[in-house]
């Protein structure tokens, strides 16, 4: 009858006693042939106390984890399963809506419709279900802890190689833990992929690739215009396209010349306060970005724009690039400077002997040097823009536009994943399930690059190591 | 230079003289380029902090009258009649009697001359929807108040608040602007009997979402990113520094190690919200957990700030010399010892300041947590993961969104918070580093 933190709590003392025990207990059997404390013993005691701790906690650890990850489902089921017939014979998606009203009344919320005696008994029966379920862990919780200790302080023996065991769970976890990153991978194209999959069952690749027309939204009735949507991805691509390419026009000259100024001309001290000032910018959360450009930037933009006589969408790309750009500005600036410095000293040297000035030594030696490295930083930072949220989502618009016009609206890939994706939401149409499909072409773009990105900068480091 | 070069080659001291001249005669203009080019450095370093001073002054300058908040006195009388007309003190009775009534009863005492309805309703709007539950939290407390008199502050509606601040232009004619004549009358008249006046907002601090910007409150984005964080804490500096020291110390070098390395490469530089559809995918259609709650946005956000705890705990493992090791190993230690004992203590402020640091990230991040249903309007303040709940940066965005204009100084204000939250944790990263920082 626990609650979860107490359960925790509880077993975190459990094994803790399960340690104390181990270790005495090592300490006891090692006496036992009149020996002094700890001599015969294969491991040093604490090494079985750890032991008896792990019997203690991981089986039990395991089976909390199981048990609230099933425990929701099984419940679920055991309270439709005593629902009556014509209530369970309803389509799943009403039959779901019956449960929330279940889950609802059993939580104390305001529910949808007039409580029934039968959604209140269903009720009712959840609840005592979950304090069935709830009392039951715990006894068997404890009882799984409890039997670890014993398994862990009968075997202690002085020729039991505790450490050995011990090691070999440390590096279980070890390995367990790095594939954690191959997981995710995996995780990330399989999720994205399946959906994506389904949603080309209804509308082909071909048109979602090279379809100039974006309108997602499809009409309730079928005799409504645009009852089928359209899911032409060229304008999204184009307009994520025009604000990256207004980032890059921002981010890479400003960038590149203070990563030069810095590494090449200031003085330290100047360095030692201008490069962490530059390098705020990068922590900045894009949330702050996206709320600069939208209440500061764009009307100071539409404001030039009117006054030399130029109609400037409120949501111009060109604020959002503007401002995606000054936040891209540390990026490119730091793996620009990663790179400059990795150019060999002997190399400047020989520029100098042959007279050339400071700046000419930049431009004729250093930047030829350092260019397949600042490209695959600058390709990294087209692969953030591009993948970047919330400044578009604030800042940009929603409506597809295919325009190169910098001052108009345009809308992103990534916008149209949010719009998309928030809100309510069913699974089955094609609407929610294009957005996956845009995740898995933002993956890949961005995978490509970084790819390509990656392996320039390494191919240029060995270069020069 | 290569023309001067090759009439250099050539024998003669006057041909010498000339090539030197010509070099002499372009000196002048390379140093003019040479300064222009370390002006053009300059001029992109300035920009770019010129940048960050815009952005920053910007902020604040919106946000800072956020932290003041327009509150009216009230003498409010606690009515027997309307609260409790039959003594029974019953907790029902007492939470839902009408104490939208005391404050206007109040109000209509303030200004007696005022009758016609329309009047009434326009003078009742200048008083925060929020007074009556301010008041009934009041009595439930206390429910010996009844009958009593207390002098009371509450919240005046946005609006007020707005005209007082000067964002709403008295200047402009009555109907472009969302507060009457009438209203602006009666305000300058409390104000001139000192029972209107701004005052620190502590509301801001404490409550948590509201649909009233004059009730709106930064608390329970605040709990919902301090569950969020412990729950991508808990998960992803054990899961990081494990792969970093099993990647340094005991991954035999082969095709399924280089397979995690590049794996940990590229999930640094995947886009933030592809890991808000994966959480979306996974966690929530997959293993069906709840939309909204901390817990699914501490394990996407776990994901997502793994690669950066990664890669800094490995930098740090690299940093501890080998001869730390080969020492262990030489006193008899196990493997597993040499690690446990020495090298990540070692190696653990470098690991705990790139910890801090995926941390400051993960809660700067909306975009998954958007994803995965945490822009949910929610009231109150989460007690716990599992509880629904919103945190800081998709609070911003949700408060960004809302029409108000009492919004957007809300919006920068608990952009400072959440600014003031990253520097105190960048602080500590640096101190760490500072303090712990070993050079071998």
């Amino acid at each position: 009858m626990l609650s979860m933190p107490m359960l925790i709590l509880v077993l975190v003392v459990l094994s803790a006693v399960g340690y104390q025990l181990g270790r005495r207990r090592s300490l006891a059997v090692s006496t036992n042939g009149g020996a002094a404390p700890g001599q015969r013993l294969h491991s040093l005691p604490s090494y079985y106390g750890f032991y008896t701790a792990l019997w203690c906690g991981i089986p039990a650890l395991i089976l909390v984890a199981l048990w609230i990850a099933l425990q929701s489902v099984v419940i679920t089921q055991l309270v439709i399963s005593d629902l009556p017939p014509e209530v369970q014979s309803l389509p799943e998606a009403r039959l779901n809506l019956v449960v929330n009203d279940i889950k609802n009344l059993a939580s104390g919320n305001i529910v949808s419709r007039q409580v029934d005696p039968a959604m209140r008994a269903a009720a009712d029966h959840y609840l005592q279900l979950q304090a069935i379920s709830s009392a039951a862990l715990t006894v068997v919780v404890l009882a799984l802890a409890i039997g670890g200790i014993a398994i862990g302080w009968r075997s202690v023996s002085p020729e039991f190689r505790a450490r050995n065991a011990v090691e070999r769970v440390v590096n279980i976890f070890l390995v367990a833990s790095s594939s954690v990153a191959i997981l995710t991978t995996l995780g990330i194209v399989l999720s994205v992929l399946f959906e994506a999959i389904r949603f080309f069952q209804a509308v082909p690749v071909t048109e979602f690739l090279f379809g100039l027309h974006w309108s997602p939204q499809t009409a309730i009735r079928a005799d409504q215009v645009g009852s089928s949507g359209a899911f032409g991805t060229v304008p999204l691509f184009a307009g994520t396209m025009l604000i990256s390419a207004i980032a890059m026009v921002v981010a890479v000259p400003i960038g590149l010349m203070s990563a030069l100024y810095l590494s090449e001309y200031a003085n330290r001290k100047f360095r030692a306060v201008a490069k962490p000032l530059l390098e705020i910018l990068a922590g900045i959360p894009t949330v702050v970005y996206g709320f600069f450009a939208a209440l500061t930037v764009a009307p100071l933009i539409r404001e030039a724009g009117t006054s030399v006589g130029l109609s400037v969408a409120s949501e111009s790309a060109l604020a959002a690039g503007m401002v995606m750009g000054i936040m891209i500005i540390p990026f490119v600036s730091s793996l620009s400077d990663d790179v400059i410095n990795a150019v060999p000293q002997a190399m400047r040297d020989g520029s100098y002997a042959l007279g050339s000035t400071h700046s000419e030594t930049i431009k004729y030696v250093i930047l030829p040097a350092a260019l397949p490295g600042i490209v695959g930083g600058i390709l990294l930072a087209v692969s953030r823009a591009i993948g970047e949220t919330m400044i578009v989502v604030m800042a940009a618009g929603l409506a597809a536009n295919l325009t190169a016009n910098p001052l108009e609206a345009v809308t992103t890939v990534t916008v149209q994943i949010v719009t998309l994706l928030t809100g309510d939401q069913e699974f089955d149409s094609p609407k929610t399930l294009a957005a996956f499909a845009l995740g898995l072409v933002l993956f890949l773009i961005t995978l490509v690059l970084n790819v390509i990105a990656l392996h320039v900068v390494r191919k240029y480091r060995e270069q020069y190591e | 230079m290569s023309n001067s070069a090759g009439q250099a080659s050539s024998p003669g001291a006057a041909e010498s003289n000339s090539a030197t001249r010509i070099m002499r005669q372009g000196l002048a203009g390379r140093h003019r380029a040479e300064r222009r080019f370390r002006l053009y450095g300059l001029v992109a370093i300035l920009l770019g902090l010129t940048f960050l001073l815009f952005l920053l002054t910007s902020i604040v300058a919106t946000g800072l009258p956020a932290f003041q908040q327009t509150y009216v006195k009230l003498d409010i009388y606690f009515d027997p009649e309307e609260i409790d007309p039959q003594g029974t003190l019953a907790p029902k009775t007492l939470s839902r009697a009408n104490y939208a009534a005391l404050v206007r009863s109040t109000l209509r005492h303030y200004f007696p001359q005022v009758s016609k309805r329309r009047e009434l309703r326009e003078l009742y709007k200048i008083v925060s929807a929020g007074a009556g539950f301010e008041l009934r939290r009041k009595v439930m407390q206390n429910p010996e108040l009844i009958g009593t008199s207390e002098t009371i502050w509450v919240p005046t509606s946005d609006d007020v608040d707005m005209l007082v601040k000067g964002h709403i232009d008295r200047h402009l004619p009555e109907n472009e602007r969302r507060v009457s004549d009438q209203q602006i009358a009666w305000i300058d008249q409390l104000m001139a009997r000192k029972k209107l006046e701004t005052r620190f907002n502590t509301l801001f601090f404490v409550n948590g979402d509201s649909r009233q910007p004059e009730l709106a409150g930064i608390w329970g984005a605040v709990m919902g990113s301090v569950y969020t964080l412990l729950v991508t804490l808990s998960l992803a500096f054990p899961l990081g520094v494990g792969t970093a020291v099993y990647l340094e110390e005991f991954a035999p070098k082969n095709r399924w190690t280089d397979l995690i390395e590049v794996n940990i490469n590229n999930l640094a530089a995947v886009p933030s919200i592809v890991f808000g559809l994966l959480g979306l995918a996974i966690f929530i259609n997959f293993f069906g957990l709840p939309r909204s709650v901390p817990l699914v946005g501490g394990l996407v956000l776990a994901l997502m700030t793994l690669p950066t705890i990664i890669i800094a705990s490995r930098a740090a493992l690299k940093s501890v010399p080998p001869s730390i090791r080969e020492a262990a190993l030489g006193m008899g230690a196990s493997k597993m010892q040499m690690v446990g004992h020495h090298v990540l203590p070692l190696a653990m402020p470098g690991m705990l300041t790139g910890t801090i640091i995926g941390m400051a990230q993960a809660l700067g991040e909306t975009a998954p947590l958007l994803m995965i249903g945490m822009v949910a309007f929610i009231v109150d303040v989460p007690g716990g993961p599992l509880d629904p709940g919103t945190v800081l940066p998709v609070q911003i965005y949700l408060w960004a969104d809302s029409p108000e204009r009492a919004f957007v100084e809300k919006t920068a204000a608990a952009i400072m918070v959440l600014l003031g939250f990253l520097i105190m944790m960048n602080a500590l990263a640096v101190y760490l580093r500072k303090r712990f920082e070993r050079r071998w």
